[in-house]
Order: structure tokens, then sequence, then C-alpha cells
């Protein structure tokens, strides 16, 4: 690795980084002159299933690590999406690298928190070629700035990760839904605000409007009502009576229905990966992520003909629209504008995704920080250029 | 301890700097400049009193626009600058510097917004942990991160430190807690980080300033996530002859998958000093002492206690004992909670070290620091986070016995290689500070140091903040690549700002 940013240097090469390419199409198109795969990269180095830590080579891919934490009833807690599929490729390729790089974090964020929660420690390469780690094997560590958090998400444009160490933690034994049909957006805000203020520990709460819901595999859903989908997980007597719990309280606000642990799993995973937009090809597919209690507002301002979820309680928002990417994106920005957050582009053509901004354009300030870190960290623009912002 | 050789000509200009600082503010404005001798003697040190240090002087301002300006100015003029929050750091990382002004946040101690709602509260940085789960109690609400000395402890300090506490196992630091910042950096400039929403969209630079112990920025709001009150919480004492058993205990609950709100371990010296003081009910002839936390649903606290009792008493418990009542949780948790006035009763002086390890080095660690301790004839007592592997090894000292204190701290910097030496780190909730700052070479390399200087020169290239603090070494910052940012002139300002 080292050797292959010293050649750029030398060479005034610029690399696109990738795991195994799954959300190339996720960013700014680049300015890149040549490709660096990580994908040989690939291994688990070490793995304490006791001690709640894995360390494994950028490369390795998120589906080998499930399959090897599975074995011992623990899993990747932040339940990294799939998202090759969105992007036309394959399900299954997705890369630890990949993961961290673009901090992925699944339906589960609410409660456990997101991909850069999970992210102890690793070692890198930066745009100097300098070889060199940061945090550590253990939870608990404030040893120096915490450059696990700023390399997450930072899609490969500060330092080139090649072997990460996550914390793991043990699955729940059960992961059931309760089903509420019939609800509209603001009235889907109100339940779920009500079950996330409770104290039933949900792991989980999206609304799928009927258009979305009809898309699912799950037959509960196929009569293709709006609805909200509240998850509970944890050990069996605990789900049972936190089920119980959650179905009195929401009494009165729409027909209910349960959702056994296999069904459940398959509906989660449907919303973890975006799959109700996954056939609509090319459809520009927006990730917005607001305070939950302002979804509903964002969501009015969507055309008739444009589709949405709610993930994170309202907090995060799918939306897929035919119309001028462009306009659209000022649309969605001004309204994420006037309640706090932030909206990326997460699928659109090369051209589209050339000249309108991917990523919610920084405040002054913070652009001036962005900048100067690109600056001292890959002075020469050798890691993924133009990936997240134009020249830098 | 070595602290840079401050600059003689500040500090022949003190009174001008000081003049200088109060000209900022208008007459009508409450903002403070404090050069008073004796009334700065209450900002000479923090939590690590066994360093002091006068500084040029203390301000206190009361507004973020204030704080902008005092930055602003002390940039302009090169005057190096001390965050402090409420002064508890146990790492000396608000030690003031003879040559530095102190920026003070004791007036930011409003409450912005209770959001139940959005289920955040937004706190200005000088407001402590406490009163923001005071606030929202009434709710059912809390905020999570509870350090011990969270009656105390500022949220800005706490987001500067990335502060834990025995709750943190299962519900976080305070960097997976806080959703929002608003930070005023050494020019002056006003950023917002986060806000009410969750995770960046570009580089995640709150993530990066949490935990950067003021070397970045002065943080004067902070917006955190508050929690639902769990149903029901019990803890249950349970009693060992031996610390590899307690070890052994704490592995396998973890093995099965079981994660408590809290598990603490005490060692016998810690449950001696603790039982002595506050009479809690701990057995006197373990070896180790866990407190484990249930918490959730009546149902599930119930389920988790039969397997926690279980598990204990395969791996050799000589005790166990559930709380059965809120007063007795209490009572369990006042020992441990005493742990450090405890011991502060056994010896003059004590320093409290901070280092993790891998759980399943914790007998070969308390082996290995009774040698140490014999070696040094000084004493310590153990009481650790025992579920994430944080040590809190307390040191007994005097500190009137010539060549005690330089003992105690060589004892202390042992104890810190040890826990690099198993895999582990040298602070897992105090901060590096001035106390652990010459031991970073022991976990990092030159090159991985830089990349964290590198951090740092882009907040702050002429190294006001907080210098002294964190880096051994602190190296120039050379200008680095393409995007110089003239008179304030943007990078990529060619960019629609959608
Ligand atoms: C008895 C006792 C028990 C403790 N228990 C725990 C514990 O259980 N867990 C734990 O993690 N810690 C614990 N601590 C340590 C300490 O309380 C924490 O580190 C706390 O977060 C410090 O907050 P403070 O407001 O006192 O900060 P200060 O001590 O004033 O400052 C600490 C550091 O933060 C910087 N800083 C402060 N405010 C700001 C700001 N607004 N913007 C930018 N930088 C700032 C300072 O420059 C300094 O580097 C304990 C301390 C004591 C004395």
């Amino acid at each position: 690795m080292v050797a292959a940013v010293r050649w750029a240097i030398a060479e005034r090469q610029a690399f696109a980084v990738s795991g195994s390419g799954s959300k190339l199409g996720w960013g700014r198109p680049g300015e890149q002159t040549a490709s660096l795969s990580l994908s040989a990269l690939d291994g688990i180095d070490l793995y304490e299933p006791e001690e709640l830590v894995l360390s494994a080579r950028a490369g390795t891919k998120i589906a080998e690590l499930e399959q090897r934490l599975a074995q011992h009833g623990q899993q990747l807690a932040f339940e990294p999406p799939d998202l090759g599929p969105l992007f036309g490729g394959a399900a299954g390729a997705g890369t630890l690298g990949g993961a961290i790089g673009c901090n992925l974090s699944g339906p589960r964020r609410i409660a456990a928190g997101a991909a850069r929660d999970h992210v102890l420690g690793f070692s890198g390469v930066n745009g100097l070629a300098e070889p060199f780690k940061a945090g550590g094997r253990v939870v608990k560590n404030v040893t120096g700035f915490d450059l696990s958090k700023l390399l997450s998400g930072s899609f490969g444009t500060l330092a080139v990760m090649t072997q990460i160490t996550l914390k793991v933690l043990p699955a729940p034994e059960e992961a059931q839904s309760i089903l509420v049909f019939a609800a509209a957006a603001n009235a889907a805000i109100e339940i779920m605000g009500a079950a996330l203020r409770s104290p039933h520990e949900l792991s989980g709460a999206a609304y799928l409007p009927a258009r979305a819901a009809v898309r699912s595999r799950v037959a509960a859903l196929a009569h293709g009502r709006s609805v909200v989908v509240l998850r509970l997980e944890g050990a069996a007597p605990s789900v049972a009576a936190r089920r119980a719990a959650l179905q009195d309280l929401l009494r009165g606000h729409g027909d209910i229905a349960e959702l056994a642990t296999p069904d459940s799993r398959v509906l989660w995973r449907e919303i973890r990966d975006v799959t109700p937009f996954i056939s609509d090809g090319m459809r520009a597919v927006w990730q917005v992520s607001v305070p939950p209690a302002a979804g509903a507002t964002i969501v009015a301002l969507a055309s008739a003909d444009d589709d949405v979820f709610f993930d994170w309680g309202g907090g995060r928002i799918w939306l897929a629209s035919e119309h001028d990417v462009a306009t659209t994106t000022i649309r969605i920005r001004a309204a994420v504008a006037a309640v706090g957050g932030h909206a990326t582009l997460v699928r659109a053509t090369d051209a589209v995704r050339r000249t309108v901004p991917v990523f919610q354009p920084p405040s002054r300030a913070e652009a001036v920080l962005i900048a100067r870190l690109k600056d001292n960290f890959d002075p020469h623009r050798i890691l993924n250029p133009g990936r997240m912002y134009e020249g830098l | 301890m070595r602290m840079p050789e401050p600059d003689a000509a500040v500090i022949a200009r003190k009174d001008e700097i000081a003049q200088a600082l109060s000209d900022l503010f208008r007459a009508d404005e409450k903002a403070a400049v404090i050069t008073d001798p004796v009334q700065l003697r209450a900002f000479e040190c923090d939590g690590l009193s066994a360093y002091r240090m006068r500084p040029l002087c203390v301000v206190l301002p009361e507004t973020t626009e204030q704080v902008a300006r005092v930055l602003r100015h002390c940039h302009e003029h090169k005057i190096k600058v001390v965050a402090r929050g409420s002064g508890t750091s146990l790492s000396g990382g608000a030690l003031p510097l003879a040559d530095a002004v102190v920026v003070g946040l004791s007036k930011f101690s409003r409450i912005l917004d209770i959001d139940y709602a959005n289920r955040v509260v937004v706190a200005q940085s000088g407001v402590t942990n406490l009163s923001i789960s005071e606030a929202v109690a009434g709710e059912g609400f809390y905020y999570a991160p509870d350090p011990s000395s969270q009656i105390a402890c500022s949220i800005g300090g706490n987001v500067a430190e990335n502060s834990g506490g025995v709750h943190c196992l299962k519900y976080g630091l305070t960097t997976n807690n806080v959703l929002g910042v608003e930070l005023v950096t050494i020019d002056g400039e006003i950023v917002r980080l986060g806000g009410r929403h969750l995770d960046a969209g570009g580089y995640d630079l709150l993530g990066l300033i949490t935990g950067s112990e003021g070397l970045l920025g002065i943080v004067t709001e902070v917006t955190v996530r508050i929690l639902r009150r769990p149903e029901v919480a019990e803890a249950a004492l349970i009693g060992f002859p031996t610390a590899e058993s307690a070890g052994a205990c704490v592995a396998a609950i973890i093995g099965a998958g079981i994660i408590p709100a809290g598990m603490e371990m005490m060692d016998r010296p810690a449950i001696h000093a603790t039982e002595a003081f506050v009479h809690a009910g701990y057995p006197l002839d373990a070896e180790a002492l866990l407190i484990v936390e249930l918490d959730g649903p009546a149902v599930e606290v119930a389920y988790l206690r039969e397997r926690v009792a279980e598990i204990a008493r395969s791996v050799g418990a000589n005790s166990v004992q559930t709380s059965t009542s809120e007063a007795e949780r209490l009572r369990f948790w006042a020992g441990r909670k005493a742990a450090f006035p405890a011991v502060g009763r056994l010896a003059p002086d004590y320093f409290c070290m901070d280092g993790t390890i891998p759980r399943a080095k914790l007998p070969f660690v308390l082996t290995r620091m009774s040698e140490m301790s014999a070696h040094y004839g000084l004493g310590v007592a153990n009481v650790f986070h025992a579920g994430d592997g944080n040590l809190h090894p307390l040191i007994m000292y005097d500190v009137n016995k010539p060549g005690d204190l330089e003992k105690a701290e060589e004892f202390g910097a042992d104890i810190l290689r040890l826990c690099v030496e198993v895999g582990g780190v040298l602070t897992g909730e105090h901060g590096v500070g001035v106390e652990k700052r010459d031991l970073m070479g022991e976990m990092f390399t030159e090159t991985d140091l830089d990349q964290q200087q590198r951090v740092k020169c882009a907040f702050d290239p002429d190294s006001l903040l907080n210098p002294g603090k964190v880096f051994p070494t602190l190296h120039r910052c050379v200008e680095q690549g393409r995007t110089h940012v003239h008179h304030g002139e943007l990078p990529f300002a060619h960019l629609p700002r959608l």
C-alpha cells in the first residue's frame, strides 16, 4: 500500500480507492487516473468473542464477518446495509473498509449507534505514503484524537484503511416486530415517537407508505397498506413482555399485527438495504437525516410520484424521484436547512453527480476545516480526489 | 513534568493583555476578566492537584459571540488559551500555563431546550452533567454517561474528555451520546457540527472534537441524546475468593451474550477502604467484588438475574446478593462511588490512574501491580470498570515525604506501560492531559502521532489552544497542499450552496 501511494506521488497519479467496488456509484465520480482495490487484502486477523473484539483486513467481505460472528452468537450491531443491489450490483459484495468508509449504518442505528461508534481502531496509509495506526482494541480509549471517527465516513479521501478493529456484540435471541397499519406520514411520526419515548427499548422504527410496503416480500404487507414497523429484540421473555406493553400503548392508533422473528428479519433487511427502491433502475435516491419529529415536513415537500420511506423513527428518509435531480436537490436541501440535518444524493447518474453536490454542502467555517484536513492528510490529492467535494 | 518554557515577553505584558481583553467587552456585558492573584488561585489547578500554575488571567465570557471575540483577539496577538469547564479533569487537561489566558465556561450555565419529541437536550457547555438528567427526570428520561464527578463536571468538559461512567458498558461514552456541538475555533469562527439529527453528512468533525481535550476549539453548546429510564434497575453484589474467579465471571457473563448496565470490580484493599468509610455491606472476606447492574423491563431483569447468579456460582463465587429495593441498590453503589474519598482516608495523597486492558488480562495485570506496589513501597487499591476493561488503580503516597511523589509517578507510569504491553491503552476516560503526555510514545510511533498532529494543524496551526497537553512534542505545522485560505476566502466557493 505504501509503495502504491509512493508511486502515485512520484507519477502524479490519483487513485479511485475501493473495496469490492460495490458502492463506487456513491459520491462524486472523482478525478482519479488509476484505481486501487483492496479486495485482495482480506481475512480476519483476530476475533475474541469474550472480549467482544474483531480485527480484519479492510477488504474482508461484511458477509464473511457476519457469518463468522453468527457462529458465536454475535453480530455487527450497527447492521451495515448491503447497498450493492441498490447500485445495480450483486448482493453480499460489500467489504469492511467500504462499510466504515461510508459510515454505513442500518435501522439499529437508533439503539446501537452508527458504524463509526463501533470502530475501535485501524491501521492505514495516508496520502503521503505514511503508514500509521490509531485507536486500539479496547472499547474505552481516549488516548489522543479519535481518528477512527474522522476516517469513518470519509470515503477514502484522507487515508486508506488497511486493517480495522471493531467492537462486536451479542446477537439477540429474538427479533420480532409490531405492525401498525393505515397511518399517514404525520400519524406515523406520532406512533414512532410514542414508541421510542416508551421504556420498551425499540431497535428499529420505520414507516413504509403503501407504495413501498407493497414491494416487500413479507406476506403481511402484501395488501399494500401504509405501515409502521417497530422492532423489539432481546431475550425471548423480554421481547414477549415488551410486545404486549407496546400494543397496549398503541391501541387506537390503527390495526395492529405481530411479525414473528423470521418474517421480521426479512422485512428489516429490506428496510436496511433500501430494497423498495432497487427495482427502480436509475431513479435518483436521496438519504436525508433530520430530527425525527421533522420527518413528515420533509416528506410533505415530495412530489406525488416520488417514493419515500422512513427509518430511524422518522429521522432517516429514503427518497426516490424521477424529477430533475438538481431542482429536487435544491428543494430537499432547503427543507433540511429549515429543520437541521443533511441530505445525501446516494444514487444518480455520473453526469448528475458531477454537477450536483452529492453531500450536504458544509457551512463556510466547516468548509475551511474540511479543506485543511484534506490538505494535511492528502496534500497531493492522491486518495479519491473529488469523491466528496470538488477539488478535495 | 516539564511544561513548555513560558514566554517571558508575554508574561511581562500581563496587565496590558488583561486590559485589552477587558476592552473587548462593552460596559453592559457581564463577561469578567480576573486578574486578582487571590481570585486566580481558584483556577491554579484542576482535579490533578499535584500540578499547579497561575495563569496570566482568567476570562469568563457569557455568550458564544464573546468567546469568538476573545479567541479572535488571542489568535491575532498569538496569546495561548486554556479552556476550562468545571476543572475536575484528572489528567491536568485544564492546568493553566503561566503565559496563557484561561477561558472559563462557568457562565454558560443554561439549558437551552428540552425536546422530548426528538429526545434531545440542548445545553450550554458549562451546564453540569447531572443537571441535564435532573432536568428531564420528571418525564422519566436521563442522560446516560454518568462520570462519578457528575454533580460538578460540565457537559463541555465531558465532550472535551469523552468522559465515561459506570453505565457506558451498555449505553456508551460521551461520543456515542452527543449529537451536536457549537464550537468556536481559535480564529474566532463559530462552527455548528451535527444537531438534533443523527450522523454527519461529511467528515465526522463532531467525532473528532469529542475527546480533543481543548486542543481544537472551545465548545459553547452541546446537544445530547436522552434516554427513557429503564423500567427496573437492580444490582447484585458478588464476592469472589480470587481475582481470577472474578475475572472469569466477567468473561463468562459477556460470553453468554449478556451486556449488563454496569459491571464494576473492586479488589481487597478497595473493598476494605470503602466498607470502613460508607458501610455498604461489602463482603470483607472477598479478594474481589463485582457489582453487576441489570436494567430493563422487569421480566428481562428477573431472567438475567438468574443467569448471572448461575454463572457466578459456576466460576466459584462466595456470595451473591441481589438488591431488593432502590435503597439497597443505591447502598450497593455507595461504596463504589465513594471509592476515591475512601482511599483518600488511607493516605495523605493518591493518584487515580486510568488505563484500559483487554479483560482477559486482568488477573495478570493485578498480580504484576501488587509486585510493583511492593517494589515501590506504595499501596495501591483497585476499582475497575470490569465490563470494558478500564482500570482505576489508586496509588497512595505522601507528598510531604521526600521522593514519594516521584515514586508514585514512576509507579503510575509503570502501570500504564503494562496496560499498553498487554494490548490496552494509556487512558480509558480521563484523558492524556499533562499526566500521560510523555507516555504517548509507549503506544504510538512518531508517525502515528504525526497524524494526530495533522488534525491539530488543521484546526489550530499556531498551536495556541492548550499547548503542552496531549503531545510530548509539537511539530511546527507546515503549510500543506493546495487549499490556501486567504483573507477568509472560501475553498470550493464555486459550489452552489444547495
Ligand atoms: C472525583 C472525580 C471522579 C471522576 N470520575 C470520572 C468518571 O467516572 N469518568 C470520567 O470519565 N471522568 C471522571 N472524572 C474526570 C472529570 O470529571 C472528567 O474528565 C470531566 O469530563 C471533566 O469536566 P470539567 O468540566 O471538569 O472539565 P475541566 O477539568 O475543566 O477540563 C477538562 C479538559 O477539557 C477542556 N475543556 C473543558 N471545557 C471545555 C470546553 N467547553 N470546550 C473545549 N474544551 C474544554 C479543558 O481544556 C481540559 O483539557 C472524575 C473526576 C473527579 C475529580
